[in-house]
């Protein structure tokens, strides 16, 4: 399942996908949820009982601005959450 | 066997009981719906499921499961187990058309859509964690600020032809929209067709995140609302959008049904 977490306003459209197939069987060893700087992944239990990762709750609501600090103009070259995601199971929309 | 599901909508408490040893395939014994007012979610779910369960005369022991969904799931504290909205809405479309590969849910507070695999399990979803605008709470504010019930709205949006686009992506600086277009003499109808255009664009953004692939179905209480789902159509471009029965039931139904086969 592709588990898209975010919103859309005014100003865009702020998702994290997560690809939860590529994550079940992380071979990263779930480096996203240290990999964020925010610690804004967790691990879960989903409908069909995978072990999978998702976007903590009060997250969700602040990509936008959550996310800032790890994009180019916050100074870093790349994403450090896709960057540990070696299976390429987490996407920003934007 | 019976089972049983509830859906713990933020407006409402949607229960369903169903008997899966029914001829042919599991069927529905009873559908409950409450409005739970100041009543709090514990209270509110045993309430509506006591409710549900005196209508089909039933005992509570005799239901072997209950899975509940919905953004109060985890207030119902005599639920077996609990499933997020996502599948448990492809579930329950799947007992109406096995054929569905999108599904709309747009209830009160929350839209989303949700791609499936054909047998009933969500394969891809997009929500709006933040915005009420693509939502059924939007289109009742702003049919209060037009003084008409939601059944006014959604008729009254049929008789327009004209497309007047609202700017506004909140529904508190969309009211001020609406009460511009009333000071400017715009009828009432066009209106209401401005409101459910702009309900049904920003709920078809979220779904064109999953994809848009036939059969598309909609569920949620805004299937009542005709005028959305003509809005919808058009913006989604697509000929036919399918309507369940019990449109507001289809989660809880989902629910029930895996409580069955978790069960087996």
């Amino acid at each position: 399942m592709i588990a898209n977490y975010g919103y859309k306003d005014g100003s865009g459209e702020y998702y994290i996908s997560i690809d939860t197939d590529r994550c079940i069987s992380c071979a990263a060893g779930r480096a996203c949820l240290t990999g964020c700087p925010k610690g804004m992944f967790e691990n879960m239990t989903d409908d069909y009982d995978d072990e999978v990762v998702q976007v903590k709750q009060q997250f969700r609501r602040n990509l936008a601005y959550d996310c800032a600090d790890c994009k180019p103009s916050g100074g870093h070259a790349s994403l450090p959450c896709t960057t540990a995601c070696t299976p390429g199971a987490i996407k920003h929309s934007w | 066997m019976y089972t049983a599901g509830i859906d713990m909508g933020s407006r409402t408490v949607k229960v369903v009981i169903i008997d899966n040893d029914a001829a042919g395939a599991p069927s529905v014994k009873k559908t409950h719906l409450m409005f739970p007012g100041d009543v709090d979610g514990d209270a509110a779910a045993d309430k509506a499921y006591d409710d549900a369960l005196a209508a089909a005369g039933l005992r509570r022991d005799e239901v072997r499961a209950v899975f509940a969904t919905g953004a109060g799931r985890k207030t119902v504290n005599f639920a077996t187990d609990s499933v997020t909205e996502m599948s448990a809405g492809a579930k329950g479309v799947s007992y109406f058309f096995p054929s569905a590969r999108t599904i709309v849910d747009v209830g009160a507070e929350e839209g989303r859509g949700v791609k499936t695999d054909g047998n009933g399990k969500a394969i891809d979803f997009a929500g709006n964690e933040k915005c009420a605008a693509g939502a059924g709470s939007f289109a009742e504010a702003m049919s209060r600020a037009l003084q008409m019930t939601l059944t006014e709205f959604g008729e009254a949006s049929l008789r327009s032809d004209k497309s007047i686009p609202m700017n506004a992506q909140c529904t508190v600086f969309a009211e001020s929209e609406v009460v511009s277009l009333i000071h400017s003499a715009t009828p009432k109808e066009d209106i209401a067709k401005a409101v459910l255009d702009a309900v049904a664009s920003r709920v078809c953004a979220m779904v064109r995140r999953v994809g848009i692939d036939k059969d598309v179905v909609l569920i949620g209480g805004m299937v009542h609302n005709p005028g959305f789902v003509q809005a919808l159509k058009s913006s989604m471009d697509v000929d036919e959008v399918k309507l369940p029965e019990i449109p507001e039931f289809v989660s809880a139904l989902g629910c029930a049904l895996l409580a069955a086969e978790a069960r087996q």
